[in-house]
């Protein structure tokens, strides 16, 4: 049964009212298949309209049951309405983690793959979709297929990333990694500049995680000054005491709806100025939850921009182009003086298999911006930058993305539109996104 | 070291059921799951072994078919247990107005045969020595309002017989819980307009469940806020309210 529901993205922008179908069961995912036009749902927290089909929006937040564990390979299978939070919960005790997190745990495991995420060890790592072992896939035709990296390979490649138009993740089998603790040992160094910034994060590509906290409004000598972090999996001697306790960590919720004049060019230049200088550089221990889901603890943060919503900006420019590419756009960003206050700076590795997979290898760029009519001509002028040295940008991330853009930049597109059409001629899975992109 | 508890959940394929076998298989006390379509369950046993439940037995079991209720808890054993209902049944009112027997389901399915049910489970738990009956009720059942009053006669039916029961082994060793959940989101209302505030997640009424049980709570409102509204609107002259659009 369908339910009218006024459904966004994480950026709360577009709200577009959805039929939502939410099945318990296998069979009743199989009638919800019947249904003229479709696309699945997860958690809700990919940014933008990828998630939004009017007249059919198929969620597996019901489906989310663990399924078998294997200790000795780390194999765990499960559904894929699964919530990474459930998922850690579970791993953690037992000695496992995740082989790649997003930035917040409240994501599904279809939904990591439906955009083959990256996390902050995308460098070594690579994107989430690399350690899964296999996935079953419900397609247009209520079928029912088995893929993996070495099983139905294409459909495979096509459904890592394929932001959900391929059909329905079930299940899947990921391999997770072994750990010690549930700790992190992180290091946390100042950039003075973009140059600076960008020497630190290759110094640190020999470290399992790595990020940069990035101030955009800085301007002239200070252009692109951050704060560094990078981490390893800490060991039970440097934690000591139970190694997987953590306490819990307090949590707030943002209530309402923020006017959309809070965050500005002076609220978010102090913020950041304050940021910079009260970061504490050096060695510390710290709990997976705060290293890897800071804003985790601040329910509903996407309420702060208001009731317009906001649009993340994400993308990634190849490692040659980088340090002019991102002089321009933050030369661009700190003059137009616009509010992006969690900008995120962090150094890729080579690109995965996913036919529409993001990451490639260089830096990639995230911004937040308000939705209003000067950042969404700022970020075309943005796009132009991206364009112009060879970047692309996130789709999980995209509400506005012109689909000539879309083309230009995503070479493989063609391969993926071969095998979708093959499996759903008839476009049964689409959302607006992909109604958007021309996808 | 206490052999853990079982736990028996009445009604196991419902959204609040699954909800509150998730959290007692966190509590790691066994399960037995029963359900008139035990095969809707096949995943979940996997789910609830892997999420800390040492044992999960899957009973078929219809709660309209009152010979059968002796069956269903012998599955307990000899064991003090918990026993949780959470039989539940909507109907559609309306329709149910002009034809007797799906009025008479609605009543049967949300009263009769779960207070006979829990009846019989009282006498198993007396015999056990002790236990826990926890009855999941609805705030509907506080007063009858012309858009759901068969689903609503029914369930004040049951919470007036939780009340009771809980009289009568207040003195013995068997606690007696009454849960009124208030809006949930679940399949029983998909469809339905309700109001965030006033709706509650299955996961709320799973936790609600467990701290009722321990710390011996006899009537839970699971959002404290329905608690005020029922008094509200308890509190309204008859002669008003029957002109009320509820």
């Amino acid at each position: 049964m369908a339910q009218k529901s006024l459904l966004s993205g994480w950026g709360r922008f577009p709200k577009v009212t959805c039929n939502l179908i939410r099945p318990r069961l296998e069979q009743d995912m199989r009638r919800a298949i019947e249904h003229p036009s479709l696309i699945p749902r997860g958690n809700g927290r990919s940014y933008g309209d990828a998630a939004l089909n009017p007249l059919g929006v198929l969620s597996s937040l019901q489906t989310d049951r663990l399924r078998s564990f294997d200790p000795e390979s780390g194999i765990l299978a499960c559904e894929a309405g699964l919530l990474l939070a459930d998922l850690i919960a579970f791993a953690l005790p037992r000695g496992f983690f995740p082989p790649v997190v997003p930035g917040t745990k409240f994501v599904t495991v279809g939904g990591m793959i439906a955009a083959d995420i990256h996390g902050k060890n995308h460098h070594g790592a690579g994107t989430f979709c690399r350690h899964v072992v296999s996935l079953t896939l419900l397609t247009a035709d209520g079928t029912i297929q088995r893929c993996g990296p070495d099983e139905n390979a294409a459909l495979f490649q096509a459904t890592c990333g394929g932001m959900g138009l391929t059909g329905m993740i079930l299940d899947a089998a990921i391999r997770l990694v072994p750990v010690e603790t549930a700790y992190l040992r992180q290091e946390t160094l100042r950039a003075t500049s973009l140059d600076d910034a960008m020497a630190l994060c290759e110094a640190s590509s020999g470290w399992r995680y790595g990020v940069a906290w990035i101030d955009c409004l800085a301007r002239g000598r200070r252009l692109g000054r951050s704060i560094i972090y990078r981490a390893e999996h800490a060991t039970k001697s440097e934690v000591g005491g139970d190694p997987f306790g953590v306490p819990p960590r307090p949590v707030r919720r943002i209530p309402i709806d923020f006017p959309a004049w809070t965050l500005n060019r002076w609220s978010v230049s102090s913020f950041n100025a304050l940021y910079y200088a009260r970061a504490r550089v050096g060695t510390s221990i710290v709990d997976y939850d705060r290293y890897f889901f800071p804003l985790d603890a601040l329910l509903g943060w996407n309420r702060l921009y208001g009731r317009p919503g906001f649009v993340q900006y994400q993308c990634v420019i190849p490692r040659a182009e980088s340090p002019a590419a991102l002089r321009r756009l933050l030369e661009r960003l700190s003059s137009a003086g616009s509010s992006s206050f969690l900008s995120v700076l962090k150094l890729c590795g080579p690109q995965a298999a996913g036919l529409l997979s993001f990451p490639l290898e260089g830096y990639t760029l995230a911004l937040d911006f308000p939705a209003n009519t000067a950042n969404f001509n700022l970020m075309l002028e943005l796009d132009r930058i991206v364009l112009e040295h060879g970047g692309r940008l996130y789709l999980a991330k995209d509400s506005r993305m012109s689909a000539t853009m879309f083309r230009q930049t995503y070479p493989r597109l063609a391969s993926f539109q071969a095998i979708r059409h093959q499996i759903d001629p008839t476009r049964k899975f689409s959302s607006l996104l992909s109604e958007r992109l021309d996808l | 070291m206490t052999v853990p508890q079982p736990v028996l959940i009445v009604g196991a394929t419902s959204d609040i059921a699954r909800a509150i076998a998730r959290a007692y298989a966190k509590t790691r006390r066994p399960l037995i799951l029963a359900a008139r379509s035990p095969a809707r369950l096949g995943r979940d046993v996997d789910d609830l072994t892997l999420r800390g439940a040492p044992s999960v037995t899957v009973i078929r079991f219809d709660i309209l078919d009152q010979p059968a209720h002796q069956t269903a808890l012998d599955a307990l054993g000899t064991a003090q247990s918990t026993i949780i209902c959470v039989v539940g049944y909507l109907g559609d009112q309306q329709a149910a107005e002009h034809d007797t027997d799906a009025a008479a389901l609605i009543m049967r399915t949300n009263y009769l045969a779960p207070a006979l049910f829990l009846d019989a489970a009282a006498d198993r738990l007396l015999r056990a020595g002790g236990g826990t009956i926890i009855g999941i009720s609805s705030v509907a059942g506080d007063r009858g309002r012309a858009s759901n009053y068969l689903y609503g006669s029914a369930k004040a039916g049951f919470s007036a017989f939780l009340s009771g029961l809980r009289n009568r082994l207040a003195r013995r060793a068997v606690h007696v819980v009454t849960i009124k959940p208030g809006f949930v989101d679940t399949r029983m209302t998909e469809g339905m307009k309700l109001p965030p505030l006033l709706t509650a997640q299955p996961e709320e009424i799973a936790a609600a469940v467990l701290a009722a049980e321990q710390k011996r709570r006899d009537v839970v409102y699971v959002r404290p806020i329905w608690r005020f509204i029922m008094i509200a609107i308890s509190a309204i002259p008859e002669r008003l309210f029957k002109r009320m659009r509820l």
